[in-house]
């Protein structure tokens, strides 16, 4: 399984890319040139290798740069967090509505059918106009409107095992449904967990930037990939680059988290890897 | 097919009664509840508060308040919007036209770009031009919009100045199809690239799959030509799965549409629920999140009798 996943070499490419992405946020504040939110107007729109600004300073005089690593951490750590609220919760939805089926199921796939009923942005602009942001709250705002596709994954995988015949046989030997579900069901649903949970990751950062961006998500003078492209459009005469770094950075983390996923995904299911790739 | 009708039908009325929930425990979610625009204002005294809540029907229990809620949604009374006193309705149709015209042309672009790349990704899979294209989409698809709009501004706008940076039109110019077009081209484009991207990806999986068919196969023993192949036996059938993917993708147009209006000025919806925000207009928000929900349910529910209609396998599963 691991010699298929390195076969996908883009996935291998992409985790190397995450590394890289997350060390620089973790050692952001070794890494970093300056204070990222240092305001020095004598450095305003200092032009990237010019004033010790490797990418550049903003309209404020702070360093692009080091606003980068530093934004990464709050990016990523949101992005993370979301995935694991909305994989815990999804994967728990997912296994009730599949094991306990009837009424249960119809409720749990209703709800799920109603939530993926609102466009996405709407609903989180809604949320986050509502809630005093923080990284919590948009951790959970990202995580109410992200759970939906995980819930009917596992719901799928467990609907096909639950007939398979180790089940009926844990069955026939008196295990309870949460025994069942526990040691039996959830072990064969952890690839397809791993796969949704890159995915989750990616759709969070990629939420995250989007209402930051639109100023209801993290709040300066604390920097995220989003907010720092806040008014870039009112400076692309002067600082373009102001405009162009956060948005590469999204873009790769993006990029890299969906390309893990397929390729987790691939390796996980030949078949489908044949069909596809 | 009746049974499937009633069924598909039913779910979909579920749906909107769960999204009519959703959207009334949103607006009591928000701070104050519906009344805490009059509370911010100074004339208002404590007894002014308690007659107004009582007007509104706020001291009601919640799910009589939900009741004259979801029948004032049902028979077009949405309400009046706490900015300017219109018609929530009318505030939200005055914004239609322009979403229309945003979402069509990126649309029907969309859709014939990736018609075309998703059938000679799967025609010449492994070719270099199909994994181009994988890499491509996948971009496509991480890039956010709202900073590929900016991107576009900054080289068609600012670089090049070929094209407006933004608006729907020359502001005070009267109305020309070139100028509009001119105007249209970026947005739309924005918007589409995304699309473009699932529909190729869709359409090579579903070729993909019909080629791998036995009839297809017969076909080929047959001596039939394989561009005649590709075109009209798998082609064909390829295409109806698809017929659900306009429906899937329509949460996630308008909230491309939301982002792309609002960076290029664009008048539509997606910009009047940014400005609503500002505002705090909660009745006009909400009308514009139930409105959305609505013609997506009903999205849904059209594709998927399109489907049942065209493909028999579909409704006696």
């Amino acid at each position: 399984m691991s010699a298929r996943f390195t076969r996908h070499r883009p996935a291998v490419v992409s985790v190397t890319l995450i590394v890289l992405l997350g060390l620089g946020a973790l050692f952001a504040g070794r890494l970093s040139p300056r204070d990222p939110v240092y305001i020095d107007l004598s450095h305003k729109f200092a032009a990237p290798f010019t004033k010790g600004h490797p990418l550049g300073a903003d309209e404020l005089g702070r360093d692009v740069l080091s606003r980068l690593l530093h934004a990464g951490r709050i990016s990523l750590s949101v992005g993370l967090a979301a995935m694991v609220v909305t994989v815990v919760v999804g994967a728990v939805l997912g296994s009730i509505a599949g094991y306990v089926q009837g009424v249960v199921d119809t409720l749990v796939l209703r709800l799920t059918d109603a939530m993926l009923s609102f466009p996405p942005i709407f609903m989180l602009l809604v949320l986050a106009a509502f809630i005093r942001p923080s990284l919590a709250s948009m951790t959970v705002i990202i995580s109410v409107t992200s759970w939906m596709d995980v819930t009917r994954m596992v719901r799928g995988q467990i609907l096909t095992l639950r007939e398979r015949e180790f089940v009926v046989g844990a069955r026939a030997l008196g295990a309870t449904a949460a025994r069942i579900l526990v040691r039996h069901l959830f072990p064969n649903t952890v690839g397809i967990i791993a796969v949704a949970a890159t995915l989750a990751v990616a759709r969070a950062i990629l939420l995250e930037s989007y209402i930051s961006f639109l100023g209801y998500g993290i709040q300066p003078p604390l920097a995220s990939w989003g907010n720092m492209l806040n008014n870039a459009q009112s400076y692309f005469a002067t600082a373009p680059w102001v405009a162009i770094f956060p948005g590469v950075m999204i873009t790769l983390a993006v990029t890299s988290f969906n390309f893990v996923g397929d390729g987790l995904r691939d390796a996980l299911d030949p078949r489908h890897a044949r069909a596809r790739a | 097919m009746r049974y499937y009708l009633a069924r598909r039908v039913l779910q979909a009325l579920v749906v909107l009664v769960l999204v009519s929930l959703g959207g009334f425990t949103v607006l009591h979610l928000a701070p104050g509840g519906p009344a805490a625009i009059y509370a911010m204002s100074p004339t208002m005294s404590a007894e002014d508060m308690e007659r107004l809540t009582h007007q509104l029907g706020l001291d009601q229990p919640l799910h009589l308040q939900y009741f004259k809620w979801a029948a004032g949604l049902a028979t077009a009374n949405w309400g009046r919007s706490y900015r300017d006193g219109r018609v929530v309705l009318e505030v939200i149709t005055d914004r239609i036209p322009a979403t229309v015209v945003l979402m069509l042309s990126a649309f029907s672009v969309a859709v014939l770009i990736g018609l075309a790349t998703g059938i000679v990704s799967a025609v010449r899979q492994y070719s270099l031009f199909d994994h181009a294209m994988t890499l491509t989409a996948m971009i496509a698809l991480s890039i956010p919009t709202f900073w590929l709009g900016l991107m576009g501004i900054y080289v068609f706008a600012e670089l090049l100045r070929v094209l407006p940076p933004g608006n729907i039109g020359t502001i005070g110019a009267p109305f020309a199809l070139g100028d509009r077009l001119r105007h249209l081209l970026l947005p739309a484009s924005t918007l589409g690239v995304v699309m473009v991207a699932t529909w190729s990806r869709y359409t090579r999986a579903s070729m993909l799959e019909v080629i791998g068919e036995d009839y297809i196969r017969t076909a080929l023993a047959k001596g039939v030509s394989r561009g005649a192949i590709v075109l009209k036996h798998a082609l064909k059938n390829a295409l109806i799965p698809l017929v659900t993917l306009a429906g899937l993708q329509l949460p996630l147009v308008f909230s491309g549409a939301l982002v792309t209006e609002t960076i290029f000025t664009w008048p539509g919806m997606g910009r009047l629920f940014v400005d609503s925000i500002g505002y705090r207009d909660y009745p006009v928000l909400m009308g514009i999140l139930m409105f959305t929900a609505m013609l997506v349910v009903a999205g849904n529910l059209a594709a998927d009798l399109v489907y049942a209609a065209i493909d028999p396998r579909v409704r006696h599963s």
